[in-house]
């Protein structure tokens, strides 16, 4: 009978301080968003590096305008600048907090919108080592969360993605909580949960005291020995942009 | 002659009394040998790799092509599995969600990169202007009979996919299974990837009972090299009993036979010590060592026993005696014998194949220790142990062998011109023949049909696709180059021109993914199933196509970063070494003669290095051949002191070899990379016979002033049960080893047989000839050499 107390005592604290590590991880991810919250909209530049395991280098470039919403996910517009075959080519993505995004892609060699099936998001961005799921927005609802553990000013979080088709079981987010919360590193483990990959965010700059951007990303795929560097510049939070600039014809004009 | 006398002496005294504080000192002997043994072999460590990149140095060209080729895409292996449902058709709703189910469980596989199947192939297909890129089934529980149907249609019909993933019926399907190995330690990724696949193959089975399964690939190869380096170990255990009979036999003497036993055993363990001191880890050829040690060590203390047992029961010596007597009369033989095969096997080092390498230096090592252990445990051991023998009822016995012997040296004597012309016709025949045979290193046939490998792959290649490849890396010579219609437009014709060589099973060029992506960006319009007209035009398609894949089902296992270059994987039917060969520099000629520069590029693949193996192999050979028997003669003159007998040894040592590979040609035609290392090894090993033979035969000369024909007789009478008894020990031996299931092992065993029996024929019949022939004419030419005889 003793026990039995003990065992039930147990197990329900354990489930209560699951519930609460599930809670405190939520409330981690919403504080950064939070954080973040009232950008209105953004435009950067953008190069991508992509190295192979040889050493090889190959360059993209790229214009990014983003959208903050609330109600649903960010709109965001990416324009491809180089390779000089692609140039002009961009997509036109609408987050959604619940269910699919949906995108479409304009091709100026045909002068024509195509809408693109995203049910696969987990695949390579432009044959670099992030998925189109590592870039989009982050919205909230997309996650399951379970706190970790915090190291002096880090927080870290595990988030496991709601979406079957994935390519990830989980991954490891640090947050910096000084820093308005924003990633420092995360690490992307794969279906059998083997470490993927490593993301890590360097060179932040708070800009208009309150957005917190990180000018370099690289991504280190720890199976293929490729890696992918991205660098930002010329951030650019004045630019207006309004819900007229994420449209099918907004996306024609780039 | 006082001179020979002089070293004679000094060695059958260096040999006597070696032999004499050997006895005296028996115990201590006894006890440091034990202590060495247990020194060595506490540092014995086995450990296998079975990663088939272990046949191939670094500076392999093959190799490197190989690898140069994987690091510019994705540098992966595989394991396929083959599903055979038994109504025959793949297309059923059942089937399908099995497919479904196994291709699910196979993202879990170990090191997984990538799972092909027929249910995930990235179907692509318009609706106005929408693109939908999606797996060929999903649900397919769910699915009408009318969907299913469809799918059927489009598998059936899709290029990528028929004789790769399916076969052109429908019956057969495939789950392809990329890893990607760390490469850290495969001796432990391997077995880990094939034990994942193992137990979710065989749960599979057990929840659909209806499929037939078969599994093959760059994995199971690997494992499959891992377990024939397991079960050739194995193959010690019986050479111990057929050590252990043939002494008995030899012998008829139990504390002879225990003598020899631990003699192999402590040469054997301490083998091990060196094995795991150097690090070295055991691949198919290397892991024969302990029977090639046992067999090579068991030839030293027959000999030094059974004289000892002779002088016992002949001459009526009594144990320590006949002991001491034998040593003096054994000491140089196998210490001779010990020193050829030693240079024999380290000859090895000169080829271009790493496992061989470890195999003649594992053996030598194990050689200079059995001519340790024979020399010292063993006299040590015999003076220990209690021998009686009945002398008096042997007596009678070796006369019998003496008949034997002398009847065949009287047939010698008899018509020596006439034995040595038909042996040397017999030679020269047989030596055109071996000219005939070709290199065959197919991999899939190094295994026999008792391999389960095997019986797999042989299966799927008559089923379903091929199991051999061959890959192009073609260059556009520029950056994003690959989109550039001209490229792709060449591109395509050297697809279709693959597509119609006789050998091609399945073409995977990057062309096809450009004519699929053109057509369903025209709203699936079978007219634009071609090369897209701008480069523009291509690269926003691809991009487009590329931002529609799934995880690792993307395409940069086809196409650089740079997008500057892609690989065409080609499929082909079982090839043999030179066909293989053939057909990949036809290919880099079609490049070379229908395409710009840029294009050109040499075909690579896991089974053209093996295909290469051979030749490479017997090129760098050739050099270590060449020393080995220099080496080898040198050491023949050195110890029989005449350089005429010295040069007249290589007709006897290479003849054997030459009439092997004849008689082989009648057999199989074709030899592996494992059968050009017994050049140099059977020298050392058959030399023996030739050693023992003329050292007698001279000694009649010198010591007794016989004539030749008397000296050839003396020699038959002597050691003609000393060879005949080695041959026997040997020939288990190598009979033993060529029961192994592993090709480069057996066919490697099994003509050495025919070497070893030719080498005791040949000592028999020609060598005999021709010491009389040359002998007779030595009054004349006396004089000549008699200069180079610095040491008479």
């Amino acid at each position: 009978m003793k026990n039995l107390i003990i065992t039930m005592v147990t197990s329900i604290a354990i489930t209560a301080m699951g519930i609460a590590q599930e809670n405190k991880g939520l409330e981690i991810a919403k504080a950064a968003v939070q954080a973040d919250l009232g950008f209105n909209s953004s435009m950067v530049n953008l190069k991508m590096l992509l190295t192979n395991s040889n050493g090889q280098i190959s360059e993209r470039a790229l214009t990014i305008k983003t959208l903050e919403l609330h109600e649903d996910g960010d709109k965001s517009l990416i324009v491809f600048e180089s390779p000089r075959d692609v140039k002009g080519t961009s997509t036109l993505t609408y987050t959604h907090k619940i269910g699919s995004d949906d995108q479409w892609l304009y091709l100026p060699s045909i002068k024509r919108v195509k809408r693109i099936s995203s049910n696969n998001k987990s695949g390579p961005f432009v044959g670099s080592e992030f998925a189109y799921e590592d870039l989009s927005s982050q919205e909230i609802e997309k996650y399951n969360y379970k706190f970790l553990e915090e190291k002096e000013n880090l927080l870290i979080v595990e988030q496991d993605p709601v979406d079957p088709k994935s390519g990830y079981t989980r991954r490891i987010v640090t947050y910096n909580k000084d820093k308005g919360y924003r990633i420092e590193k995360i690490e992307f483990f794969d279906r059998k949960n083997m470490l993927l990959k490593t993301l890590n965010y360097t060179f932040y700059k708070l800009y208009k005291d309150k957005f917190w951007r990180a000018n370099t990303l690289k991504m280190v795929n720890h199976q293929s020995k490729k890696e992918t560097l991205l660098d930002f510049f010329d951030y650019n939070f004045d630019a207006n942009l309004n819900e007229e600039d994420f449209t099918q014809n907004a996306l024609k004009r780039n | 002659m006082n001179a020979i006398k002089k070293i004679k002496n000094s060695t059958n005294k260096f040999a006597s009394n070696w032999a004499k504080i050997v006895i005296k000192n028996k115990w201590p002997v006894l006890m440091f040998s034990f202590l060495l043994v247990i020194g060595l072999g506490s540092q014995g460590e086995l450990e296998f790799d079975g990663d088939y990149h272990v046949f191939f140095s670094e500076s392999n060209p093959e190799l490197e092509a190989f690898d140069a080729l994987q690091e510019k895409y994705t540098k992966d292996d595989n394991v396929i599995m083959v599903l055979s449902p038994s109504n025959k058709d793949v297309f059923t709703k059942l089937n399908l969600t099995a497919i479904e189910d196994l291709t699910a469980q196979s993202w879990n596989t170990p090191y997984s990169s990538r799972v092909d199947a027929i249910t995930n192939f990235q179907h692509t297909s318009a609706h106005g202007d929408d693109l939908y890129v999606d797996d060929l089934s999903y649900n397919s529980l769910n699915k009408s009979e009318a969907e299913i149907n469809k799918i059927k249609e489009i598998a059936l019909k899709e290029p990528m996919l028929v004789n790769r993933i399916v076969n052109e019926e429908g019956s057969v399907t495939a789950i392809n299974i990329t890893v990607r190995l760390p490469g850290e330690d495969s001796a432990k990724e391997v077995p880990e990837v094939t034990k994942y696949v193992r137990d979710m193959v065989s749960n599979f089975k057990s929840k659909y009972p209806h499929f037939d399964v078969h599994i093959s690939g760059m994995v199971p190869l690997n494992t499959a090299f891992f377990e024939a380096s397991m079960k050739d170990m194995g193959l010690t255990g019986i050479m111990i009993l057929i050590v252990i009979i043939t002494t008995f036999l030899l012998t008829r003497s139990i504390q002879s036979t225990l003598t020899t036993l631990v003699v192999v055993m402590f040469s054997i363990i301490s083998t091990l010590g060196f094995v795991g001191l150097t690090g070295i880890k055991l691949t198919p050829p290397s892991s024969v060592f302990p029977t090639m040690v046992l067999t090579l060590a068991v030839a030293d203390s027959i000999h030094i026993i059974i004289t000892m047992l002779q002088k016992m029961r002949k001459d009526g010596l009594n144990k320590n005696e006949a002991l001491i007597e034998s040593m003096r009369l054994n000491f140089m033989p196998v210490f001779i014998t010990s020193l050829t095969t030693v240079i024999g096997f380290l000859t090895m080092n000169f080829g271009d194949v790493p496992p061989f390498w470890d195999l003649g230096n594992i053996t030598a090592f194990g050689m200079a220790m059995a001519f340790l252990f024979s020399t010292t445990t063993l006299p040590a051991l015999m003076a220990i142990l209690p021998i009686k023998v009945k002398s008096k009822i042997k007596e009678n016995e070796p006369v019998y062998y003496f008949n034997w012997y002398s009847e065949l040296a009287r047939f010698v004597i008899k018509q020596p011109i006439k034995l040595s012309i038909i042996s040397f016709l017999a030679i020269g025949f047989l030596t055109y023949l071996a000219s005939k045979n070709t290199f065959n290193d197919e991999f899939i046939n190094y295994f026999d049909e008792s391999v389960e490998f095997r019986t797999d792959t042989d299966y799927i290649s008559e089923n379903l696709t091929g199991v051999y490849n061959v890959e192009y890396s073609i260059g556009s010579g520029e950056s994003g180059g690959i989109n550039n219609p001209n490229y792709l437009n060449k591109l395509n014709e050297f697809e279709n021109w693959l597509k119609q060589q006789p050998e091609v099973v399945h073409v995977n060029a990057f062309s096809e993914v450009a004519r699929r992506i053109n057509k369903s960006m025209n709203g699936d319009d079978e007219r634009f199933y071609k090369i897209p007209s701008t480069r523009e035009e291509a690269a926003q398609y691809l991009l487009l196509y590329e931002l529609s894949l799934p995880f690792g089902l993307d395409l940069n296992n086809q196409i650089n970063v740079d997008k500057s270059e892609t690989r065409v994987t080609v499929t082909v039917k079982n090839l043999d070494s030179p066909q293989m060969i053939e057909f990949s520099k036809r290919g880099e000629q079609w490049l070379r003669d229908n395409t710009p520069t840029e294009m050109h590029a040499i075909g690579v693949s896991p089974m053209l290095m093996f295909s290469k193996l051979g030749f490479r192999q017997a090129d760098s050979m050739l050099k270590g051949n060449i020393i080995a028997l220099i080496l080898i003669s040198l050491v023949l003159m050195i110890a029989l002191r005449n350089f005429k007998l010295g040069m007249l040894s290589i007709i006897p040592n290479v003849a054997p070899v030459l009439i092997g590979f004849g008689i082989w040609a009648l057999y199989k035609a074709q030899i592996n990379t494992g059968m050009v290392i017994v050049f140099g090894m059977t020298l050392g090993i058959i030399v023996d016979d030739t050693v023992h033979f003329m050292s007698k035969f001279l000694r009649a000369k010198r010591e007794y002033g016989y004539n030749a024909n008397q000296a050839v007789e003396y020699a038959f009478e002597t050691v003609g049960q000393a060879l005949i008894t080695t041959t026997v020990v040997l020939l288990a031996g190598f009979a033993v080893l060529s029961t192994s299931s592993f090709a480069l092992n057996s066919y490697m065993a099994r003509i050495t047989v025919v070497i070893i029996i030719s080498a005791l024929i040949i000592d028999f019949i020609l060598l005999p000839s021709l010491l009389i022939l040359t002998n007779k004419e030595k009054k004349k030419v006396k004089k000549k050499y008699t200069s180079f005889f610095f040491f008479r």
